[in-house]
């Protein structure tokens, strides 16, 4: 990270003038050579005993874009993003919460952390489904009232569920964040005349981010994949549709494949978008911001180009 | 120069837990007037400066601001703690420049020096910029506007920090110890700019170890040491001519 000025240029054809410029043999790795032919013989082993295996193949693709798997990617796109979203508001209150110097909202943020975060996810949204059991009808005044088991639908079962299990563990990875930012940025906003809530704003959320971020990817990830948990509460994501097309379609493993292959692609976009926000928030932290793929793979191209010059 | 005080010390105490790091602090800083703070390191003149706008809370004595209390209101004879909302209005009028710079570093320096303007006093954009721009131009910097302050020497961040504190017109600059982080040669440059910012009639409190600026710049100066003033009085004259035993010995050493 230092003086690489002329990066953008791509490597320059004449040696600079002065003293001759060193033309050495690089070093060989012959092990990595060897490493990489096993790695392939033994991918290309587990394929082909899958190959073997007594799979329906051509299931997958025909319900690959089927409707009602579809659907079912819709709504866990839609549990994951929500229940992030709420996940994500609430870590961050009860983060600052916790580091309050009020001793209620402390107090209140470190018994939601730690009743949310040991407890099963799974158990939460068994309960929030069965509540109507304590709470017979919801009553909010005159805004609304309805009978328990009305109210809470399978969608909002999930998205409680799940949304509020997350926070708890959101607040953590925020709170990391929170105090990675230096003091002495708080005290030049403080001196500046800023106020508490806006030093956080303005100040040290944005700086915080970059800690932050990271294991929210990862929290998202998980989360994608922890919607499957709400087909017990029968919202119908991706993993009940697949399981009920298996039922009827006679093919409930290769539908199992089909669920699978949906998570993996859902979470490595998901993987490409974390990395354009990182570099978003890298902003002011390095000299020049990484490059992104794109611009990794031009200059690679060029570097051959050149090399074969 | 008037002869009103801007800032006025009685008897402040300040304690760290059983550690008493300013033992009765009485001192008068003049309005217009620049005030030198000088002592060995652990002497509390940080401590002392970051209390005058209440960064830390002092334990007893009274320090008042412009001829107004300190984090607290009179009533009576019963004192009551000033809201952080409170705080923070007085804090608009007191300029601070930290040692280690403490530049917003996501965000470029232009967008620094607007900050407060816009956020605290509802400048709008395009005034604040303007205004920004003459500031950035005034230290020496017109052309790092678009940098962030990694992209910026110390020398430079440190101008960029002088310049986002005199953004708010402030009646009152504080300097802690604004050339300690810098290397030698570009010490100069801030200096420079606190020069010209002394002769613009500024009334700054400076926390320093630079003697020199010191003794050419400073109205007033004030050794301290082990939480109490050694001894005060002209820069040129304690500087050359210094009267306490301990006074002597920190200037042997530092001079």
């Amino acid at each position: 990270m230092t003086v690489d000025t002329d990066k953008t240029d791509g490597p320059a054809d004449t040696p600079p003038a002065g003293p001759e410029a060193i033309k050495a043999i690089p070093v060989r790795h012959y092990g990595r050579y060897v490493s990489a032919v096993i790695a392939i013989a033994l991918l290309g082993g587990v394929v082909y005993a899958f190959s073997q295996g007594r799979i329906n193949w051509d299931a997958i693709p025909d319900y690959f874009f089927d409707d009602r798997v579809l659907g079912g990617v819709g709504r866990t796109l839609l549990i994951t993003v929500l229940s992030m979203a709420i996940g994500i508001v609430g870590g961050i209150l009860l983060a600052v919460g916790r580091l309050s110097r009020n001793p209620v909202t402390s107090s209140i943020a470190w018994f939601y952390i730690w009743f949310f975060r040991g407890t099963p996810v799974l158990v939460q949204l068994v309960v929030w489904f069965n509540l109507g059991l304590v709470f017979e009808y919801i009553n909010l005044g005159p805004f609304y009232k309805d009978e328990w088991s009305d109210f809470m639908t399978p969608f909002l079962t999930a998205l409680l569920g799940l949304g509020l299990n997350e926070a708890a563990y959101m607040a953590e990875i925020c709170r990391a964040g929170l105090l990675s930012v230096d003091e002495g940025q708080t005290e030049a906003s403080h001196a500046l005349g800023m106020s508490h809530a806006k030093t956080l704003r303005r100040i040290v959320i944005p700086q915080a981010m970059r800690v932050i971020v990271p294991p929210t990817g990862n929290e998202v990830i998980n989360m994608l994949k922890t919607t499957s948990l709400v087909s017990v509460v029968q919202y119908s994501e991706l993993f009940r549709v697949a399981q009920d097309i298996g039922q009827t379609s006679g093919a409930p493993a290769e539908m199992l494949f089909l669920a699978a292959a949906w998570y993996l692609l859902l979470t490595s976009v998901f993987s490409v978008g974390q990395y354009y926000l990182e570099r978003y928030y890298a902003r002011g932290s390095s000299r020049s911001l990484p490059a992104t793929p794109f611009q990794k793979i031009k200059a690679n191209m060029l570097s051959l180009a050149n090399w074969r010059r | 120069m008037s002869t009103t005080a801007m800032v006025k010390a009685e008897g402040v105490h300040k304690s760290f837990g059983h550690v008493e790091v300013l033992k009765g602090i009485d001192l008068e800083v003049k309005t217009g007037e620049v005030f030198c703070l000088i002592g060995p390191s652990g002497s509390g003149k940080s401590t002392f400066l970051r209390c005058i706008n209440h960064l830390e809370k002092i334990n007893a004595g009274r320090l008042y601001v412009d001829g107004e209390l300190v984090g607290y209101r009179q009533k009576g004879d019963k004192l009551y703690e000033l809201k952080d909302s409170e705080v923070a209005l007085k804090r608009r009028d007191i300029g601070m420049v930290f040692q280690r710079f403490n530049l917003f570093p996501h965000m470029t320096a232009l967008e620094n020096v607007i900050e407060a303007p816009v956020q605290v006093k509802g400048v709008s954009k395009t005034e604040a910029r303007e205004r920004a721009g003459q500031l950035l131009e005034r230290v020496g910097l017109a052309d790092k506007a678009k940098n962030y302050p990694s992209q910026l020497s110390g020398g430079q961040q440190q101008r960029v920090a002088i310049a986002r504190a005199l953004a708010m017109d402030p009646k009152l600059m504080l300097f802690d110890e604004p050339t300690s982080a810098l290397d030698p040669e570009l010490v100069g440059d801030v200096l420079d700019v606190m020069r010209d910012l002394a002769e613009s009639g500024m009334t700054m409190v400076v926390v320093t170890h630079e003697m020199g600026f010191a003794r050419e710049v400073g109205d007033s100066l004030v050794f301290m040491d082990n939480g109490v003033v050694v001894e005060s009085g002209d820069p040129r004259e304690v500087l050359t001519n210094p009267q306490h035993e301990r006074t002597q010995a920190f200037l042997s050493k530092v001079l």
